[in-house]
């Protein structure tokens, strides 16, 4: 249930209109709606499992929602085809959980791969161009090294990079905080924060590391079970006595999401009752 | 009794149902690629970097044993044919059985084995780590910065490894042949220059080459873009590009000869 409107202006860069998504005959997103508004650094929070991450697929349109719709700057993602697909992707940066850099090139080659697919610029420009990028990331001095010789948080940086290289108007941040120690983690929070501020970008993230994600974002939602069962400005969420909220931002292990997986009664387990 | 009837039907129905979905995706692959291949022609050197790595890579196990095939040809080849008193035709023999018969097929088994395994292992460790879908997220199909220039270049490299396994081949019939047991050299090259057919047995050759090639590559990459993404799925599929590429060269190999060789 919504703490609060967001607190945002009324033109919104995604907007999902009552989302239902299945796999085979399990449904993982249920009715969901929700907006993203220009500008605004979003989290999608949740548990493990819980639909978060389909919803950024859906939203890049890897997938396609079973019912209801999601428009990105006013198109509906499902209904285009490839060529519009790939147009509107030219303008969204996606940081995945892991990097996903590509082993086979350098960290200047992956930055650079965008540019030299997408568009004409000569190499000198290419080059500039990356220099600046891997330098707002703080690792124009890991140009020449390959992504084996990177660290979770360097790899997670120089996706960063590229996933920016060519401006996006919506960047999709895929778990960024996972598996990163703390001054990585801190790193990968600030850039998130300016380099939105600074692109004038939108971004979506979808993470479960909540302490990181409510010092940068400006809105949160909180998705379990395929619906959204809270919302809010980072301080609401904080203060909030929703119960699911408050199990999942002071890490209960006990709650509304239960400590034990759904099973027959335990005295009936150990004494031995059986089926017939 | 009905149950079990039909959990028995199910059983048999499902992998017959499973092959025809894959065989039936595995052709709009085989569409997809060729439909896609554009930006390996525009960009050549997308093409030259896999053949490095396909073809050129391969080229140590190819000469090697291509050497090693035609000098037991050679010797087995002679142990025969002196029998006969025509020891002079071992060069047509080693000769022909390399161009017609083992150049083009155990080149394409070793092609399948080293760089087809690779090909999928590559592919599929690309999807598991997410590589295809930022690709996909970066507006550039996999299909044709990934899948097509690997393809191409198995389908360009596999002929010249064949001839250069042929030409192994009987570079090792020569030296077992003329050089070890003593077979005249001008017999072995004259009779070899006269049997041998430019169109029958080099040109046939070089078809079976450029369809196991194509087999092979195509059921390369199809397993590795197919590979579940886990470490589980990826050796299972680089398992299948192996066994599957191995059996199709082997029924391709039979139907082909049985339509080039009919009438000899």
């Amino acid at each position: 249930m919504p703490l609060s409107s967001p607190d945002v202006p009324a033109d919104s860069l995604v907007d999902i209109d009552n989302v239902t998504f299945s796999y085979d005959r399990r449904t993982i997103l249920k009715g969901i709606s929700l907006t993203i508004p220009k500008g605004k650094v979003v989290a999608i929070m949740g548990g493990s499992g819980c639909g978060k991450t389909t919803l950024l697929r859906l939203i890049g349109g890897q997938i396609k929602p079973s019912k209801g719709e999601v428009r990105v700057a006013g198109r509906v993602v499902h209904e285009l085809d490839s060529d519009g697909l790939y147009h509107l992707r030219r303008k969204m940066g996606m940081l995945f959980q892991f990097g996903a850099l590509f082993t086979d090139m350098s960290v200047f080659d992956n930055v650079a791969f965008q540019m030299r697919e997408h568009t004409e610029l000569p190499e000198s420009m290419i080059r500039d161009l990356v220099l600046m990028k891997l330098n707002a990331v703080g690792l124009r001095g890991a140009a020449k090294l390959m992504p084996s010789e990177l660290s979770g948080g360097m790899a997670r940086r120089v996706a960063l990079a590229r996933a920016i290289a060519l401006d996006p108007v919506l960047m999709l941040y895929d778990e960024p905080f996972a598996g990163l120690d703390p001054i990585s983690l801190g790193v990968i929070g600030k850039l998130i924060r300016d380099l939105n501020d600074a692109l004038g970008a939108t971004s979506i993230m979808v993470t479960h590391s909540v302490q990181e994600s409510l010092r940068i974002v400006d809105y949160v939602y909180f998705v379990s079970e395929g619906k959204i069962v809270a919302e809010g400005t980072p301080a609401e969420i904080t203060a909030s006595a929703e119960p699911y909220v408050h199990q999942f931002v002071d890490g209960l292990p006990d709650g509304p999401v239960p400590f034990q997986y759904p099973a027959k009664p335990y005295t009936d387990e150990l004494m031995g009752v059986r089926r017939a | 009794m009905l149950d079990w009837l039909e959990k028995r039907v199910r059983r048999l129905g499902e992998p017959v149902v499973n092959t025809m979905e894959k065989l039936g995706f595995g052709f709009r692959f085989l569409m997809a690629v060729l439909w896609h291949s554009g930006t390996s022609f525009r960009r050549p050197g997308l093409v030259i970097r896999e053949v490095f790595f396909t073809g050129v890579l391969s080229l140590v196990i190819i000469l090697v044993s291509g050497l090693f095939v035609g000098m037991v040809l050679g010797l087995q080849g002679y142990d025969t044919l002196v029998r006969f008193g025509a020891s002079e035709a071992l060069g047509v023999l080693v000769s022909l059985s390399l161009l017609r018969e083992l150049g083009p097929v155990v080149a394409g088994l070793l092609f399948a084995s080293r760089a087809g395994s690779a090909i999928t292992a590559e592919i599929g460790m690309m999807k598991a780590t997410e590589q295809l879908a930022a690709m996909e997220m970066m507006a550039v199909n996999p299909v044709a910065r990934v899948v097509a220039p690997r393809f191409w270049a198995g389908v360009l490299s596999m002929p010249i490894l064949a001839a250069l396994f042929s030409a192994m081949g009987i570079l090792g019939g020569y030296v077992v042949g003329v050089v070890l047991i003593g077979v005249d050299a001008g017999t072995f090259w004259s009779q070899m220059q006269a049997q041998v057919d430019l169109f029958n047995d080099v040109g046939n050759g070089l078809v079976k080459s450029v369809v196991f090639g194509v087999a092979v590559s195509i059921i390369a990459v199809f397993e590795g873009f197919d590979a579940p993404p886990t470490a589980e799925g990826v050796s299972g599929a680089t398992t299948r590009t192996v066994v599957t590429s191995s059996l199709v060269i082997l029924g391709l190999d039979f139907i082909l000869t049985a339509f080039m060789f009919r009438g000899i």
